[in-house]
C-alpha cells in the first residue's frame, strides 16, 4: 500500500537552515546538507526546504544548495519560497530538486501552474496554501498569513488542482505555531472535494496530532517543522505508533 | 565502464546523475548515437508528458535507435513506459519494446500515485539482495498492467507491473536514484549486469 509520507519542512536562510536546531550531535546547526542527512537517516520520506531569504544573492544560494543536498540525498526533496516564474524553476530543478512548490505567485498569476505543469509534469508542482477562518469562511493568505486574499480555501484548491498542481500543500495559520493539533476537518474537506494529494502543515505538536491528520484529515502526508527540529517527536517513534495505530508507513 | 544518460530534453536528470556518482561511477549525459551505442551501460530517464517527450526523441532520431540497443538498457518513469507499446497519456505510441499498453488511473484513487508504496513478485537480478516489500518511490499517473515481462509488482488502485524485463532492456516506474539506500542498491545491481 501506498504510504502516508512524513515530511520535515526546514527554513533556509541565504543557504542555511534558520531556526535554532536541537541536534547536539550536528557539527553545524546551520548546514541544510548534514540535517537532510539525519533527517533521511532517521526515516524521513521527504524534505521541503523553504527559502525565507530576500536578498539579491538568494537564488545562487539557493541552488548551490539545491545542488549539495541533492548530491548527497537519496529521497526525494521539495524547493519553496520566492518561486515566480518557468525561468526560476528549471534552475531548480536542473540542480536536482524533485519537486517545486509556488505560493503567492501561483495567486498573482494562476497560469504559471497551468505553465509549469506543462513544461515539468503535475508530479513537481505543489501548490502552497496558507489559510485561516475569518467569520468562519477559510480565506486564502499571503505573505505567510499576514495579507488576505478574496479566495476561499476550497474554491482556490479545486482550480489549483484543475490547473495541473500534483499536490497541495495545506498550511491552517489558525493552528500553525500552536501546538494543538493540524486541520482535520478543512483537510478532510479538501480531501474529499479534489483528487490530488494533500500534505497537512501548522499545528503539530505530539505524536497523536500525526495520527489524527490521516486518520480524521485524510492527509496524504504531514509536514512539520520545530517539533522535529527540537527533537520533542523523533521520526522513528512517530512512525512506529503510526504503524501501531494500522496507517500504512514506510519503516 | 561507460554509463551513458539519454539526454533528451525531458524531465529532471541531474538526480540520477549525483546516484550514480555516490555508487562511484561517472555517467555521460548524450543525445549522441555512436556515444550511446559505445556505452556499456545505458539510462534512459524522463519525466513529464508522455508525448512531449516521445516528440523530443523522434526529433533526434532515438526512438529508432533505442530498440536497437543491444547493451543493458535501463527506463525509469517515463522511461519505462516510452518503452511499452503505447500509452494513454497523450495516446501516444510507443517504442514497442514492452509488450504492454500504458493505461491511467481511475479516479477511485488519487492521481498521480505521490509517494512510497512497496514491489513484491521480485523477479531477476535487478532485485538481487533486495527483500520483498520494499517501499520505493513513485510518481505517476499512468501504469503498466501486470503482464509477462512483469518483474516487479506494486498495489495502488490495481496490481500493476512496477518494474518490466526483456532481453536486455530492464525499466521500473519507481524512481531507485530517490528510493534511499535499497534504490541505489537497485542502480547498483543494473550496472552489474
Amino acid at each position: 500500500m501506498l504510504a502516508k509520507r512524513i515530511i520535515p519542512c526546514l527554513d533556509i536562510k541565504n543557504g542555511r537552515t534558520v531556526k535554532g536546531v536541537n541536534f547536539v550531535d550536528l557539527r553545524d546547526a546551520g548546514d541544510p546538507v548534514e540535517l537532510a542527512e539525519i533527517y533521511s537517516a532517521e526515516g524521513a520520506d521527504e524534505l521541503v526546504f523553504l527559502d525565507i531569504s530576500a536578498t539579491e544573492e538568494r537564488r545562487k544560494t539557493l541552488v548551490n544548495m539545491v545542488r549539495s543536498v541533492a548530491e548527497k540525498i537519496n529521497i526525494p526533496f521539495t524547493v519553496g519560497g520566492g518561486i515566480s516564474s518557468v525561468e526560476d524553476v528549471e534552475i531548480l530543478l536542473n540542480n536536482g530538486a524533485d519537486k517545486v512548490s509556488i505560493n503567492s505567485s501561483a495567486v498573482k498569476n494562476p497560469q504559471l501552474i497551468n505553465d509549469l505543469a506543462q513544461k515539468f509534469g503535475s508530479q513537481c508542482v505543489v501548490v502552497a496554501i496558507d489559510a485561516k477562518q475569518i467569520d468562519g469562511q477559510w480565506i486564502v493568505h499571503l505573505v505567510g498569513g499576514k495579507v488576505p486574499t478574496e479566495l476561499n480555501l476550497f474554491d482556490w484548491a479545486v482550480e489549483v488542482a484543475e490547473r495541473g498542481a500534483g499536490e497541495i500543500l495545506f498550511t491552517s495559520m489558525d493552528n500553525d505555531g500552536t501546538k494543538k493539533g493540524f486541520a482535520n476537518e478543512a483537510l478532510a474537506k479538501l480531501s474529499g472535494l479534489i483528487n490530488i494529494p494533500i500534505i497537512a502543515s501548522g499545528g503539530a505538536g505530539n505524536i497523536q496530532h500525526f495520527v489524527d491528520s490521516f486518520k480524521e484529515g485524510k492527509a496524504d502526508a504531514a509536514l512539520a517543522a520545530s517539533v522535529f527540529h527540537f527533537k520533542e517527536i523523533e521520526i522513528k517513534a512517530l512512525k512506529q505508533e503510526l504503524k501501531n495505530n494500522k496507517i500504512e508507513v514506510r519503516i | 565502464m561507460k554509463i551513458v544518460i539519454i539526454n533528451y530534453g525531458a524531465g529532471n536528470i541531474q538526480s540520477i546523475m549525483f546516484a550514480i556518482e555516490r555508487l562511484g561511477f561517472k555517467a555521460v549525459l548524450s543525445n549522441n548515437p555512436e556515444e550511446i551505442q559505445s556505452a556499456d551501460k545505458v539510462i534512459f530517464p524522463g519525466v513529464g508528458e508522455a508525448s512531449y517527450a516521445m516528440k523530443k526523441l523522434k526529433e533526434s532520431g532515438l526512438d529508432s535507435l533505442i530498440p536497437t540497443l543491444k547493451q543493458p538498457v535501463f527506463g525509469i518513469c517515463l522511461g519505462m513506459q516510452l518503452m511499452c507499446n503505447s500509452t494513454e497519456e497523450g495516446n501516444t505510441k510507443g517504442l514497442g519494446i514492452f509488450d504492454v499498453d500504458v493505461v491511467k488511473f481511475t479516479s477511485k484513487v488519487k492521481v498521480p500515485q505521490m509517494g512510497w508504496n512497496q514491489i513484491y513478485n521480485l523477479k531477476t537480478d535487478l532485485f538481487k539482495g533486495v527483500s520483498e516489500n520494499e517501499f520505493m518511490y513513485l510518481v505517476h499517473s499512468f501504469y503498466a498492467p501486470k503482464c509477462a515481462e512483469a518483474i516487479a509488482t506494486t498495489n495502488y488502485d490495481v496490481e500493476y507491473a512496477s518494474a518490466l524485463q526483456k532481453d536486455n532492456f530492464y525499466g521500473t516506474q519507481f524512481h531507485p536514484e530517490k528510493s534511499g539506500d535499497v534504490g541505489e542498491k537497485i542502480l547498483r545491481n543494473f550496472l552489474k549486469i
